[in-house]
């Protein structure tokens, strides 16, 4: 990764105009006058970068402009405003089946296909093989492509766009269709591309996998630029926002007896700053304010990975800890031992509820985070202490 | 401009690609494949034969004469009417891949030149056997005119091409066009009596220089005096010679290339929309 931008996407708008009839025809529009047309902003406005060597997941709602900046970003279509550069030959997988006439056989689209790749006839002679090979589609070569299912339109289209070398892939959501077997060597071809440094631009609703393959993320919304930087991050905006759409009060809830009007997370007694070490223990403080005095209130929290995972929880009923009457001011604080996770951010959720459930006081979904490291040059997935001993019998 | 050019030449590939798709979508699924497009010729050949036989043309060796325009304006014709729904024929692919648009229309000149080609051959082919055969003093006319019809061809197609993306009736309009541009070419009845005739009217000259505005009729001259060559040529065919018809049509070339630099441009001005206006 040596920094030069291979795709650049400066101030990109694009705007679809709306017909609500649209003039066909010379006659309509001499007919027509003044055509009525409705402006629908696709984009607006979008910057980003994506440099050599990395991958990028564009994910976001239906309707939020991904596959238009893909289609812009692939020159189908030319923005309103803004301007896209890239470096290098572009391969786009856009669309099943896109690129293939169906009155031609397997074997006449795989030239047909790679020449608007970029790819000249003999080139596609040497690499003929290989696509046929990897879309296991050998005994189907010779059969017109309208009788293809869509399952072997997208093993065929995949195989040709990643055999013809190109220094950027832009993919949507095509991968959806393969069977398990085939997305894994799909996935496999990817991270091939991904070591040889070429440069990649996903747009997918399958967000794990946004996060497993991809150094960056953007997330779009009505055509803007929601939030961008790590996958994990992104992602995580992304469910944030899903939960939003479903539960609009999730956020923060109760009937506020008993509220929390303040939490800090600590080391020792100190508020964290910057992330921690695997190992090192965290103390979550929460501040209970009741407005009216309860009886018993329970404190619990819940902390959820980057890909908002419930990972750990736990309240203060379950260690054996009454809080009697509240009234006026509390601070309960949570010990947490060695943490055992490694490599991640992770967030905290509060709520204070009554001992029975059926009250709930007050919650805060997800408010703070801390950020665990990776400890330099490990794969570990979770951390625990290791004791030696070592001693001659 | 040259970026583009340059750009169209390392897609050149698509092109022949695309050609090859039309011509076997267009010929596997019929029984008789390539033989329809020679049979196209033969049969309108055949009835202009009964035609000139029955009601009696005064132009000898007929078919030759015929023919040797005919060829040249099918090749405009079907370039034309085909190119001009090259774009939306091929809706899915301007959705989905990046290419340079202009591939598609030039795919569709392809496919009719290839027609072309195939005609010609089977038209030389009867010249050689019925023993009517070539003249050398002036068959050189016929890359001259046949690189005129190209130019010519291609600058029209681009643009029809492209607005037809956008008003669909221009399909419609085009075929009537050719209707009264066949006519106005002089085909199937000789120029030669023509320009006779005209000249006996008032403004008879000035009618002859508005007929000579016409492209396509140069372009139709140049074949018909490189190819027909039976007696009575200098009295039916163009009062030009050989010469001055090449200069002609170096003018027609030199026209159409900057007509095709224009039609190139605004094709390429209005491709950036058509994946939306499909």
């Amino acid at each position: 990764m040596n920094g030069i931008p291979a795709i650049e996407v400066l101030g990109v708008s694009k705007r679809f105009r709306m017909y609500k009839e649209k003039p066909s025809s010379i006659k309509q529009r001499l007919l027509a006058g003044r055509v009525r047309a409705d402006d629908f902003w696709a984009l607006r406005d979008v910057s980003l970068t994506v440099p050599e060597g990395q991958s990028l997941a564009l994910i976001g709602h239906n309707g939020s402009g991904k596959s238009t900046l893909l289609k812009v970003v692939a020159g189908i279509l030319r923005p309103s405003a803004g301007v896209v550069r890239e470096r290098g030959r572009i391969a786009g997988l856009l669309e099943l089946g896109a690129g293939f006439h169906p009155e031609l056989t397997g074997n006449e689209n795989v030239y047909l296909n790679a020449s608007f790749l970029g790819l000249s006839r003999k080139a596609t002679d040497r690499v003929y093989d290989d696509i046929v090979g990897f879309a296991e589609m050998e005994e189907f070569m010779q059969t017109q492509v309208k009788f293809y299912s869509s399952g072997m339109l997208m093993r065929l289209g995949f195989a040709c766009a990643v055999h013809v070398d190109p220094e950027i892939i832009l993919i949507d959501e095509v991968l959806a269709v393969g069977d398990e077997a085939f997305q894994a060597r799909c996935l496999d071809r990817i991270r091939t591309f991904q070591a040889d440094g070429r440069t990649i631009v996903l747009v997918t609703h399958a967000l794990d996998l946004a996060r497993q393959l991809c150094d960056a993320a953007v997330m779009l919304d009505h055509g803007v630029v929601y939030a961008a930087g790590s996958p994990d991050d992104v992602v995580r905006e992304m469910r944030l926002t899903i939960l939003h759409h479903d539960l609009e009060f999730a956020r923060e809830e109760g009937t506020k007896e008993v509220e929390i009007f303040g939490a800090a997370l600590l080391r020792g007694l100190d508020p964290i700053d910057g992330p921690l070490d695997p190992g090192q223990t965290l103390t979550i403080q929460v501040d209970l304010k009741a407005n009216e005095p309860v009886t018993d209130p329970v404190v619990s929290f819940a902390l959820h990975d980057g890909a908002n995972n419930f990972v750990f929880g736990g309240d203060t009923a379950r260690q054996g800890v009454d809080l009697g009457r509240v009234d006026g001011k509390r601070r309960v604080r949570f010990r947490l031992g060695p943490l055992p996770f490694t490599g991640g951010k992770y967030w905290v959720t509060l709520g204070v509820h009554s001992r029975d459930n059926a009250r709930v006081y007050h919650v805060q979904d997800q408010r703070y985070s801390f950020e665990v490291r990776q400890l330099e040059g490990r794969r570990d997935q979770t951390f625990m202490p290791i004791g030696i001993e070592v001693e001659d019998p | 401009m040259i970026r583009r050019a340059r750009e169209l030449y390392a897609y050149r590939e698509i092109i022949l690609n695309l050609v090859r798709k039309e011509l076997k979508v267009k010929y596997t699924a019929s029984v008789l494949g390539a033989i329809w497009s020679v049979l196209n010729p033969i049969v309108f050949l055949a009835v202009f034969w009964f035609v000139s036989k029955v009601l009696g043309s005064s132009v000898k060796d007929y078919p030759v004469f015929l023919l040797a325009g005919l060829l040249a304006w099918n090749l405009f014709s079907v370039s034309l009417s085909a190119g001009a729904q090259s774009v939306i024929a091929n809706a899915n692919l301007v959705k989905k891949v990046y290419f340079p648009r202009e591939i598609l229309p030039l795919a569709t000149v392809g496919v009719s030149l290839f027609d072309f080609v195939l005609q010609s051959a089977v038209f030389f082919a009867a010249m050689i056997i019925f023993r009517y055969g070539f003249q050398l003093d002036v068959v050189w006319l016929y890359p001259i005119a046949f690189i005129a019809l190209l130019t010519v061809t291609v600058a029209v197609t681009f643009w029809v091409s492209a607005l037809n993306v956008r008003y669909r009736d221009v399909q419609h309009l085009i075929g009537l066009a050719l209707l009264v541009w066949f006519w106005v070419t002089p085909i199937v009845y000789a120029a030669g009596v023509v320009y006779t005739n005209v000249l006996t009217i008032p403004h008879g000259s000035l009618a002859w220089r508005v007929y000579l505005l016409n492209p396509l009729t140069w372009i139709v001259f140049g074949f018909q005096r490189a190819l027909y060559h039976s007696s009575d040529a200098t009295q039916k065919l163009a009062p030009y010679s050989a010469g001055q018809l090449a200069i002609g049509l170096g003018v027609v070339t030199l026209v159409g290339l900057g007509v095709l630099y224009l039609t190139w441009r605004v094709f390429f001005s209005m491709s950036g929309d058509f994946a939306e206006e499909l």
